[in-house]
């Protein structure tokens, strides 16, 4: 039967997915459930991602992930990544995102929510990623993308976030970490989202980026994320979601990319590894599935490039039912 | 410092040490029927268990600050371990030199970890100018073994824009790129230095002494993206002197004459043509004879040959190179 299945999503292991992401948290023994242990708001949130991308969101019991979000959030408002860790900005969106999957984001205190986030721009328009004031474009992106979900964006000094943002684009039209930081598919990725959410993508010179981002598929039809470096399933989020957002995604090959995600799938236990014959492990099963649908891959839901969420999910938020 | 007396190998559980006799450890809680449960080993377990409760009694001590040394080991990436240090590292008043020695332990086998980053960063703003020395140091040992290291680049920006130490930077870009012209990294440091280094006089400044540097480079390795996104960098803000400046369409033309790794030389051209550089008969014949050598068909307008050549020479790309081809001007 997985086999027909196989066959009629052309490629993709559709089910091998959906028992891998099902079982990933219960392996013993496993050095990954310790480093894991921290983040698994956000391994809920890819984990979650995929099964919705896939159509299997309602194997997932709904009463039971929110009260466990619910646990993971602080009087400050924020989320951490499990139950007893501190709030941070990364897990705040992770919470918000799941919780937004299951049309759940009324279970939320929203001012309460918004004050943590909006508490953590800095004078510049960056922000801090915690109340221990680590400064990244990815945080930027976090908060606007987690205020813009909760129709907060108005909490914010949003001209001072995108100055902020534009001072981080360097010469080839990409953008760093920090002012002077060397551009990376995934600091890109944050940066044109956090401009594509706030209207703000006319800082971007298109055509300069675009060059840059399609220069990132190599010869076996991968992306990397910067120059010179090996290609990553992850960068087929980064990359594409980011040329998409500027309209140029039809400059790289898409037949080739699509065969090197599925090179890069363990036919036999499911998953997706960062490259073929690798480990698997969610993260990259998340991107690598996110990665198809973004190439309208059959058989997929579409996913939104700038929220990272089903298209579906974002209709839902903006428009209603 | 003291992790090392906790090797995993011999380590005695936290249970059976007689300085935590008075201590009840805290199980996590997963919720009633957790939707991910996790299985962890049970050291791991054993020590997050003390961790909570003497996170929970904010317990700000020495076994505390251990502990969390031995929490940390197990799990470099729980930051509310590594949060919990710093509330104990300021209350205990300790010498902040160990604690770069402790990190530097810690890092070198997880270089790729945010907390530690971030945490050296902590520790070396409280110590100051005093510090630069040694973080500029830390951060030359990891990108001696990964000289793209995305968070040590970030730390080394960093120290220098807060602490200093610019005096040797420029060397060093030089020093990496040596070893290997490939390194991009290098590249956006070496950008950052002559854009940024108070010791410098800035951009205008630099521009002939870096073109000449950077034409060498391309010349060596013309397939090398790096030096040709850096060239553009240098002319940032006055495109006219880089479409006047002779060095650079000669350079195009040099590395066309060898009709090998040419695609940046040939894009670079097309740049050029596109922002009003008049061709010279010479370019003119550099373009026809690759035309001659594939199978194009020649065409009257240059910067029409050279998208037509691009989308042969760059196959993957050849939409890109069309959508070029598309925006040109009409020909004259």
């Amino acid at each position: 039967m997985e086999k027909s299945n196989i066959q009629k999503m052309g490629g993709l292991a559709a089910e091998k997915h959906i028992q891998y992401i099902l079982t990933v948290e219960k392996r013993k023994d496993d050095f990954v459930s310790v480093v894991m242990e921290h983040l698994r708001m956000s391994g809920a949130y890819w984990g979650l991602t995929t099964l919705d991308l896939l159509e299997k969101l309602d194997t997932v019991d709904v009463d039971e992930v929110v009260s466990w979000v619910m646990k993971c959030q602080h009087e400050s408002g924020g989320f951490g990544g499990n139950i007893g860790h501190d709030p941070h900005i990364l897990y705040t969106l992770s919470a918000v995102q799941v919780l937004a999957l299951f049309d759940k984001l009324n279970v939320l205190d929203i001012d309460k929510v918004t004050n943590y986030v909006a508490g953590l721009q800095n004078e510049d328009g960056s922000f801090s990623g915690d109340i221990w004031g680590e400064v990244d474009t990815r945080f930027s992106y976090i908060a606007i993308c987690c205020l813009s979900i909760l129709h907060r964006l108005n909490k914010i000094n949003v001209e001072k976030a995108v100055s902020y943002i534009v001072s981080c684009k360097n010469l080839d039209g990409g953008f760093g970490c920090t002012p002077g930081g060397e551009s990376h598919a995934g600091q890109i990725f944050c940066c044109v989202a956090a401009l594509s959410l706030t209207g703000s993508l006319h800082h971007i010179d298109k055509d300069l980026l675009g060059w840059w981002l399609c220069e990132r598929q190599v010869k076996s039809g991968g992306l990397n994320g910067r120059p010179e470096k090996l290609p990553d399933v992850c960068y087929s989020w980064w990359v594409l979601s980011s040329l998409i957002m500027i309209d140029r995604v039809h400059w790289i090959n898409k037949e080739k990319l699509v065969k090197y995600i599925l090179d890069c799938q363990d036919m036999e236990n499911g998953g997706i590894s960062d490259r073929p014959d690798d480990a698997v492990d969610v993260y990259h099963t998340y991107f690598g599935v996110a990665g198809l649908s973004l190439l309208e891959y059959p058989g997929l839901k579409a996913i939104d490039p700038a929220y990272a969420l089903p298209v579906d999910v974002v209709n839902r938020i903006f428009f209603g039912r | 410092m003291e992790s090392d007396e906790y090797e995993v190998m011999q380590r005695v559980p936290l249970r059976e040490r007689p300085e935590w006799s008075d201590v009840t450890p805290v199980p996590q809680d997963d919720g009633p029927n957790p939707v991910v449960p996790i299985d962890y080993k049970p050291e791991f377990v054993e020590t997050m268990d003390y961790f909570r409760a003497i996170y929970v009694a904010d317990e700000r001590s020495s076994r505390a600050l251990n502990l969390t040394a031995e929490a940390i080991s197990f799990n470099p990436g729980n930051y509310t371990v590594w949060h919990f240090r710093r509330l104990v590292l300021e209350a205990l008043d300790i010498d902040l030199q160990d604690e770069l020695d402790f990190i530097n332990n810690i890092a070198m086998n997880n270089s790729k970890n945010y907390q530690i980053w971030h945490h050296r960063r902590w520790v070396a703003e409280k110590l100051g100018t005093d510090a630069a020395d040694k973080e500029l140091e830390f951060t030359k040992k990891i990108l001696s073994a990964d000289a793209k290291h995305y968070h040590a680049w970030s730390h080394r920006q960093w120290v220098l824009l807060a602490l200093g130490g610019w005096e040797d930077e420029l060397d060093y870009c030089r020093e990496l790129l040596e070893e290997d012209i490939f390194n991009n990294s290098a590249w956006n440091q070496r950008y950052f230095v002559i854009t940024r280094s108070p010791l410098l006089e800035g951009l205008e400044a630099m521009r002939e002494s870096e073109v000449s540097y950077t034409v060498e480079a391309i010349l060596a390795h013309p397939e090398n993206e790096s030096p040709w996104r850096y060239l553009r960098g240098l002319y940032k803000g006055d495109i006219q002197s880089w479409v006047n400046d002779h060095q650079v369409s000669l350079l195009c033309l040099r590395v066309l004459n060898t009709k090998s790794n040419f695609v940046f030389a040939l894009s670079t051209l097309l740049d050029l043509l596109c922002h009003g550089l008049q061709p010279t008969q010479e370019a003119k014949d550099v373009v026809a004879a690759l035309e001659m050598s594939g199978t194009v068909e020649p065409d009257s307008d240059l910067a029409k040959s050279v998208c037509f050549i691009l989308e042969h020479v760059d196959p993957i790309r050849a939409n890109y190179w069309r959508w070029r081809k598309s925006k040109l001007p009409h020909a004259t």
